[in-house]
């Protein structure tokens, strides 16, 4: 288990300043939300941290070490990130098998097919999808796919970008499910991209509201239904969706 | 009150596929807003589409199914020119894909009510304005100039909404409109539709895979699986659901303030397949 701690975080697209001094710090073990609304910086974000994006200034470490600091393998041994869109995100033309070995070849892990076999486990599906490519899986199992190819690098930092907003609602609790069972039995550290309320408070312990690339507030869970968020925009979106959702 | 469309058993199969995409669908809309709910593949949208007769390679059979004094199967595709976008219209999922990108927004609106009505271009620019007055557009002349790229999401829909009500059409078929906005817009946007249906006695159609929104915004739902329909309820009964498909996706959401327990899981059974739906 290991804790994140983002410091003075800024990123400029162009022109355009997409992140203004962002600091969160997520605990070990625990499962971080970012919300807001789209374009407000969320899932830019966990691309800086996994260094997708790296023109970045400002400090992330994961544990002790920065994440620039060190070496590709490292940090990918470290932590691994699952995309929203999982029809997007596993290559169309490779097995299953394929997708989830070339982690382990690349970083020259032993017993692969064990590992596999044991990821497809964890991850709830039959040993036999190995051989499967994408297009024959629903959605759903993609999207366990893609979890399954994070965490078979045995990562301490899960990144979720979404991990299940294009999915419907019936799978979606599979997903998440998935999820929260695996953070208890690996002691995952999740930092989770949303734009639903309902699934943050399903999930996480606390998470940040963002606004046009800063932080407005970073709330506990129990915020959402018993108030206590201070900024107006915090409290817009909080009602929104309390709203939204014809509350309880 | 004679309903506004009349389908029974329509059954549509997309070319090339061996199954049909929706097997024996039937109901009637009157002036009232019904949902249609369902997962993604469950045939929702083909049915939307197949009532605006969009669908020119697939397959459609009916015992029925007519719109107002319109036979939809049988209509010639100059009948549905005058039908279409004057008397029943459509709004798509995302007003990014759907509006045109190279042209002002306010052009557009205007553009669809001279395709239907005759008049000059300068009243229908004026049509057009106190139409996205309506959808509650602050300054509708400087939007009207705008282009799509310039303007966001939300009210990139409205302008969507404005452009398809301007017409008065009897039915609006809203197909997920906003599930590609914000939650912090969305129920702007879904109340400025719901008011101006309500207003003109509008018939709505709207296709959702979120039962939230249907519960708030609809007056009946018909839930759809897997191509069928498989039970039909009054939206403020919705947690009386007989059928444990409707069961399952109503237990499967995670809600604010819940328990945070396993969230149950869709156990879907073959004998699903056989259900129908009774005759709404």
């Amino acid at each position: 288990m290991k804790p994140i701690t983002i410091n003075d975080l800024c990123i400029t697209f162009g022109a355009v300043q997409v992140l203004h001094n962002i600091s969160l710090d997520v605990k070990a073990g625990e499962c971080f939300g970012l919300v807001g609304e789209s374009g407000s910086g969320k899932s830019t974000i966990l691309r800086c941290i996994s260094r997708l994006n790296d023109s970045w200034t400002g400090d992330v470490r994961i544990g002790d070490s920065a994440v620039r600091d060190m070496e590709v393998s490292d940090r990918c041994r470290m932590m691994q990130m699952v995309f929203q869109d999982p029809y997007g995100s596993l290559h169309p033309r490779h097995s299953i098998r394929t997708t989830l070995e070339e982690g382990l070849r690349i970083n020259k892990l032993d017993d692969r097919e064990g590992r596999m076999i044991r990821a497809m486990r964890d991850v709830g599906l039959p040993v036999e999808f190995l051989d499967r490519y994408p297009h024959q899986l629903s959605g759903g199992q993609r999207q366990r796919v893609a979890i399954a190819r994070a965490l078979i690098l045995e990562p301490d930092v899960l990144l979720l970008d979404e991990p299940t907003s294009a999915l419907d609602v019936s799978v979606q609790a599979e997903v998440l499910n998935l999820l929260v069972r695996l953070q208890k039995e690996k002691g995952f550290t999740y930092l989770m991209v949303s734009h639903d309320l309902a699934v943050v408070d399903h999930m996480c312990d606390r998470f940040a509201i963002m606004q046009h690339g800063r932080v407005v507030e970073v709330l506990p869970r129990e915020a959402i239904t018993q108030g206590g968020a201070t900024q107006t925009y915090a409290q817009d979106l909080i009602g929104a969706s309390l709203e939204y959702e014809h509350a309880i | 009150m004679d309903p506004i469309l009349d389908i029974r058993n329509l059954s549509i199969r997309y070319q090339g596929s061996a199954e049909p995409a929706v097997r024996n669908v039937s109901f009637t809309l009157g002036r009232e807003r019904l949902g249609i709910v369902g997962e993604s593949g469950s045939g929702k949208s083909t049915v939307g589409r197949a009532i605006m007769r969009l669908l020119d390679t697939a397959e459609l059979t009916a015992d029925k199914m007519t719109f107002e004094e319109v036979d939809l199967l049988n209509a010639s595709e100059r009948q549905m020119l005058k039908v279409r976008g004057q008397r029943m219209s459509m709004i798509l999922q995302d007003p990014k894909f759907s509006l045109n990108p190279i042209q002002r927004c306010g052009h557009q609106i205007a553009e669809a009510y001279r395709t239907h009505v005759r008049c000059t271009k300068a009243e229908a620019r004026q049509r057009a304005v106190e139409m996205l007055e309506q959808v509650h557009i602050r300054d509708p002349e400087r939007v009207y100039d705008m282009y799509p790229h310039e303007v966001s999401g939300g009210m990139g829909q409205r302008v969507m909404i404005a452009m398809m009500l301007l017409t008065s059409p009897d039915l609006v078929i809203a197909d997920e409109p906003t599930s590609a906005l914000d939650v912090t817009i969305r129920l702007q946007v879904l109340r400025i539709l719901d008011g101006l249906v309500r207003d003109k006695g509008i018939g709505l159609v709207m296709i959702s895979h979120d039962l939230n929104l249907v519960r708030a915004f609809c007056d009946r739902v018909l839930i759809m699986y897997a191509g069928r329909l498989v039970e039909t309820l009054d939206a403020k009964h919705l947690d009386r659901a007989q059928h444990p498909y409707t069961q399952g996706l109503l237990a499967a959401q995670p809600r604010i303030g819940g328990p945070r327990g396993p969230l149950s899981v869709l156990d879907r059974q073959d004998s699903w397949l056989n259900a129908q739906g009774e005759v709404a």
